[in-house]
Parts: structure tokens; sequence; C-alpha cells
């Protein structure tokens, strides 16, 4: 018994050295630590174990060809706000796989992505404990130059519980391939024209297991995508269309769903300008149809909005994706008006303007006999919609540098987010605000700097919490200290009980790429959001302890 | 028994011992091989950077992120002088989804950033480089070797970084 422990040591040690010998490892880890107390005021109860972590480390091993990699992972239990589906430690990623010039193969977990991923997109936000990821097979080919060939097979992970990987009951299964023309006519490019085009089909398997209605167990999605450039001018668009499928989502209808997505821009030195569209219509592709929030997402339907990151402008009223359906718009303009004029001063100033919108689809009845066996409810024609309004952001900044030590941001933003779609609070109907911000910078010399912000938040006829206002001050010491404070304060809630104050400090050291931070004080309930997709985190007091290095 | 421990630790510290001498530590390491995509469409092998012999930067990023922003306006202001003084060039690799993602060409061509600009959408690099979040920069040797990373920016971390390249260049 001994022996056999210790031959298998020797066998361990051996290829550990092997690994020693060859190849590289990379990887990262984060660890977040939190001590809650109860806060009354707030609402905010200590948790019966006090102390909370989330923790995770990655390790990935590459030798030529050949790679590897896991990810351990524990939530001891989970921080505050993170999705329940997680409890426990254990090894939560793990694949093999081989690389060359021909092929890409994985097999275990992975991620990837078809197009912009309205079709099909597993991906990973640690932050917001958002992971889709494949288990499965993943082989990617390049059989000829400009031709490449993705497939993926596999379910996705919806849960982490006890320590192991949950999975979604479909199957998923899917292919993309794309054409890159240029490679091809060397004739294109020469004529600064690029084009690219791409097909791409996902299918999902689940058993009926309804006894209600005769439920389709395989339901494919495909489409196509095309990217066009001409010199400074580009267009790409990508549409989706999918088969019946039925789901909680949509309430069990037999529509099929189509989405849309275009974009085009133009740009040169100190002008950039992008309009993009969006036309969506039961695009909910999940692979568990009973499955609600962000779990087993399939497709990816990016919101067409900024990512503001000034706290009162992303916390407060955030947009999220319909994936019921949407008609959306966005402009974007980046302007830099020249330096040495009157309006530009010294160094130039920055202008950007940004509009976006978003309407209900036209959901038309006409011709359509309701709750007839068919179960289409309904039809929508692309880009039409009935008029109510779901979003509607128009927001300006202006930044200049002053001189050497001064730079100065302006922000403003409108922003009005229909309630009764959204659901953030309980107010009722659209709640509008008006947001400022102004952000100062003060370099003192070469290492240290301070920058001040100050926010407000007014909503339109105190609606909803009212008025609110930020200060934030912060102190930095190149390359590897920070201290900030933040006072966010409800000042102008109707109700008196609630204008509460939020006062919060951070302290921060880093060493190149290693972070250790501390945070300390009373946390707003609100979204915190990622990319698109948003977790809602209560309202806490305590201490946060974030460690996170990268090897 | 205690012979075959003995013999056991022996072989292995010899084994640890023969490796390191002749090859390089395991944590030594080089760009790994993703395929990314260019602003032109083009798929690149990051596997296959290269600069002539001369440093790299490669720096994470993205349309949302205003340090991120800041650190790379604040290069570029002084990239001409960095690039006649040591040969260096920057890489800017763009982790914006779908939702932003379209924002970065107008972005970079109104900055006027000279960068060779890379989009990783899904996170694919982001995973292998084992990065964290941005911005998150990396220093890449004439020899391809990874040899300095930062994350976080602060305004004056572009001095240790240029510190770090006139290093390795041999010109401190």
């Amino acid at each position: 018994m001994k022996l056999s422990f210790l031959l298998a040591g020797t066998l361990l040690l051996g290829t550990f050295q092997f690994l020693r010998a060859q190849g590289s490892i990379s990887g990262n880890m984060e660890t977040t630590y939190q001590y809650l107390v109860s806060d009354s005021a707030i609402g905010a109860l200590q948790p019966d174990e006090k102390s909370l972590v989330n923790s995770f480390m990655n390790v990935n091993y590459r030798n030529q060809g050949f790679k590897a990699g896991a990810r351990f992972e524990a939530y001891l239990p989970r921080i505050l706000g993170y999705p329940d589906r997680f409890d426990g430690a254990g090894l939560g990623y793990r694949y093999l796989g081989y690389e060359n010039e021909l092929v890409d193969i994985t097999v275990g977990h992975f991620y990837e992505q078809f197009g912009s991923g309205l079709i099909f997109r597993a991906y990973e936000d640690r932050a917001l404990g958002f992971d889709n990821m494949m288990n499965g097979i993943k082989l990617n080919l390049r059989p000829y130059k400009g031709v490449t060939l993705k497939t993926v097979y596999g379910k996705q992970r919806v849960a982490f519980s006890e320590g192991k990987n949950q999975y979604a009951p479909a199957i998923v299964r899917g292919a993309d391939l794309e054409f890159n023309f240029n490679q091809w006519f060397p004739k294109l490019a020469e004529n600064d024209v690029r084009i690219n085009a791409a097909g791409s089909f996902v299918s999902k398997f689940q058993e009926d297991n309804n006894s209600q209605f005769v439920l389709p167990e395989n339901t494919g999605a495909y489409g196509g995508r095309l990217d066009l450039r001409y010199k400074k001018f580009y267009i790409n668009g990508e549409y989706i269309i999918k088969e019946q499928d039925p789901s909680q989502d949509n309430g069990f209808i037999y529509n099929y769903g189509k989405g849309l997505l275009i974009n085009a821009g133009y740009s040169q030195r100190g002008l950039g300008i992008l309009l993009s569209a969006k036309s969506i219509d039961n695009m909910s592709f999940r692979s568990d149809r009973n499955a609600t929030l962000q779990d087993a997402t399939i497709g990816f339907i990016p919101p067409l909005t900024k990512t503001h990151t000034y706290n009162l402008a992303a916390t407060l009223y955030p947009y999220a994706s319909q994936p019921n359906g949407e008609v959306a718009f966005q402009a974007d303009i980046i302007y830099k008006i020249k330096r040495g004029t009157m309006l530009g001063g010294k160094y130039g100033t920055d202008v950007s303007l940004n509009f976006s919108t978003s309407y209900e689809p036209m959901r038309r009845t006409d011709g359509i006999t309701e709750n007839d066996s068919s179960r289409v409810t309904y039809k929508t024609n692309i880009f039409e919609n009935s008029g109510l309004l779901y979003w509607r952001d128009i927001n300006v900044q202006i930044k200049r540098k002053l001189n050497k030590k001064w730079t100065v941001k302006a922000n403003y933003f409108n922003i009005s987010m229909n309630n009764d779609v959204l659901k953030l609070t309980n107010a009722k109907g659209i709640i509008e605000s008006h947001i400022g911000v102004l952000d100062v910078q003060y370099k003192i010399n070469r290492r240290h700097t301070i920058r001040a912000e100050l926010q407000g938040l007014w909503t339109v006829n105190k609606k909803d919490r009212g008025n609110w206002a930020t200060g934030l001050l912060e102190y930095t010491i190149s390359p590897d200290w920070f201290f900030s404070a933040i006072f966010q304060s409800n000042y102008g809630n109707p109700n008196p009980e609630d204008q509460i104050n939020y006062p919060m400090v951070f302290v921060g050291r880093i060493w190149g790429a290693t972070r250790l931070q501390a945070g300390y004080g009373r946390q707003n309930a609100g979204l915190f959001c990622v990319g698109g997709v948003c977790r809602f985190v209560p309202a806490s007091n305590g201490l946060t302890i974030t460690f996170s290095h990268s090897f | 028994m205690r012979l075959l421990i003995m013999t056991f630790f022996a072989l292995t510290f010899t084994c640890g011992a023969l490796a390191q001498e002749h090859q390089k530590g395991l944590l030594e390491k080089q760009v790994p091989a993703v395929q990314l995509k260019d602003m032109d469409g083009n798929t690149i092998n990051t596997g296959e950077l290269e600069n002539d012999g001369k440093p790299i930067i490669i720096s994470f990023w993205a349309t949302w992120c205003t340090p991120c922003k800041k650190e790379l306006n604040t290069i570029h202001d002084m990239y001409i002088d960095w690039q006649a003084e040591t040969g260096v060039r920057l890489v800017a690799v763009s982790v914006d989804d779908e939702r932003t993602k379209n924002r970065v060409v107008p972005y970079v061509d109104s900055k006027a950033w000279e960068y060779e600009i890379l989009y990783d959408p899904n996170g694919e690099l982001k995973r292998a480089m084992g990065v964290n979040n941005v911005p998150h920069t990396f220093l890449i040797d004439g020899e391809g070797n990874i040899v300095y990373s930062h994350n976080n920016y602060a305004p004056g971390d572009e001095y240790e970084l240029y510190d770090k390249i006139l290093e390795i260049q041999g010109l401190e």
C-alpha cells in the first residue's frame, strides 16, 4: 500500500518536474472576502456566518501546441448578492486541447462565440457570477487561408452547487463558417475594400417533458453576417432566425424568433461617428426552456446603450436587453476640437455625444386567431415599434486638459427608463432623471495625482427615490498605492426615513500584477452591471477585501 | 522503506536540478497563441507578434474603461519619443464585447492612435494571459519573453513602464 502510494507520488512529481522543464504556466486568482454587520437603516442583516468569501484560481499550461487548464473555485459561502447557484468548493473548469495551424481542438470546458454572439456565446464574467461555459468538444478548423470553421458540442453550466458543476438539460451543437475575402483577392485591399462574410447554425435538443403541449425537442437557429469596409467607412450586420422555441420566457408560444443588428461608422483623425440599430423579437434562446434570469443563455443580445462608469449614471437606472422584443437605435459622435484654437485650448478638447433609445416592437394580431392550436400569437415587422418607450439616454461629455496639472471633465446625462418593463424599483411608469458629473484631476507631480468627482442626480417630479448626490476623492501614488473615499447620499428621497447616506473608504496596494484592496463602509443596493449583464446587489455595511494576482 | 524514501527524494531533486539547468523556468513565458481579429478583419496569431527584436507592449483595454483610455492616451502623447528611442511597439487588445465593440474604431481613429488594435470580444487572450481586469499591461522583450506586467493605471505609471523598456534595452 505504502509502496504504491510512494510510486504514484514519484510519478506525479516526475510529471511535475517534466512540466517544470518544458512549456509554460500562466494563470490568475482572485479572492474576495466580506465581513458584514447589521445596519437597520438600510435593512442589511449580518449573515449567520458573519464572513463570506469567493475565490478562484485559473491555471493554464501550454507546451508547443498542447494546452490544458483548470479552475478551482470556492464560495464559502458566496459574497453578498452573488447568484445563489454557487456554493461549495471544487473544480469548476478543466480542459485539454491541441492547436496547430490547421486545427484547434478542446475537450472539456470551453468558451466560444459566433459572430456578434446573438446566436451563440459561451462566456464568463466572474465579477457578476455569470458563466455559461460549455462542457463537451470544440473543434475549430482553418482548412484554407481566409476560411475558419468553428464547431461546438456540449452542455452549458448553470450552477455550481456543493462544489460540483450542474449543467442545463439541453445538448447544444453548432457550427460557424467564416470567409475573409481579402485573403483570396488581394486586389480588394489594394482598393481599400475589406469583406468578411459568415454563416452560423446552432441547435439544441431538450426532451419534451411537458404534459400540456407537444414541444419541439430540437430547436434550430441560423443566420449570417456581413462586414464591409471601404476606406474610413464601415458597415456590418448580423441576422438570426430562431425556430419554434416555446419557453417560460415567451409564454410557450410557437412563433419564430428573429434578431437583426446593424452598425455603420465613419472615422478620421479627430472624428468618429457610429450608428447602430437593433430589432429583436422572441430571441430568448436558452438550453433550458424553463430557465429564467441569466441562466443557460445560448445567445447574447447586446444592449445598445453606452456603458456608463460614473456611480450615479451607472448603478441607479441601467438598461438591460429585452430578449422577448425591442427595437433600439444608437448614435455616437466623438470629436476632438483642434488644439491651439479658441474652443480647443492648448491641448485640444474632447467632445463625445451619445444617444440611445429602445422601444417595444409592434406585435400585430390581425389575421391571427388567438388561442388556436398553432399558438402563433402575433406577427412583427423588423424595426416596427409600438411607440411604447423602454429607454432613452442622451448624454454629452466634454474633456479638456487645461495645463500640465489640471484636467477637467464635465458630463450631462438625461435618462428615461420605463420601470413597468425594467422593474428596478416599485415606482410605476417612466422615470426620467437628469445627471450631472464634474470630474477634476490635479497632477501634483510625476507620481502623485488627486482626482475628485461631484455628481448629482435629479428625477423629474422627484419620482422614485428622488434626488441623489455623490462625492468622490481619489489619491494615487504611481505605481503602487491608491486611496479613495466616496460619499453617496439620497438626500432628496421623498420619504424622509429613506434619506440615507452611504460613506465608504478604499485603500489599495499594487505590486505589478498583484493587487490588494480593502473597502469599508455602507454600500447602496443597486445593479452591478458589466457588458450588459447585471446582478442585483443588496445594501450592505462592512468590510470587503479583494486580493488578485496574475502569473 | 527509509531507503526508498531517500532514493525517491534524491531522484526528484536531481531531476529538478537537471531540468532547471537546461530549461527555462515554467513561469518564464511568452505570449500564448490565440487567433484574434485586427481592425481590418484579418486574423492575427498573438503567438507570432514580433517587433524585429525590439520590445512590445501589450495593453488590455476597453472603450468603457476610463483608466485604460487615460493610460493609452498618455502613452500616445509620448509614443513618438518612445519609438524613436527604443523602437517599442504597442499592441492594444480591446476586451469590448458586442455591446461596445463597434465603438473601438471610431474611438481609436478620433484619438489618432498609432497602435495596433486587436479584438478579444470573448476574453480568449485575456484568459490565456491570466488577466483579472483591465487595464493590464505587459512588456515583452526582443526575444518574446514577458518580462513585466502591471495591473491598474494611475497617472505616472507610464514612467515605470518606460524605465522597464529602457532597462531591457540596456539603455538605462
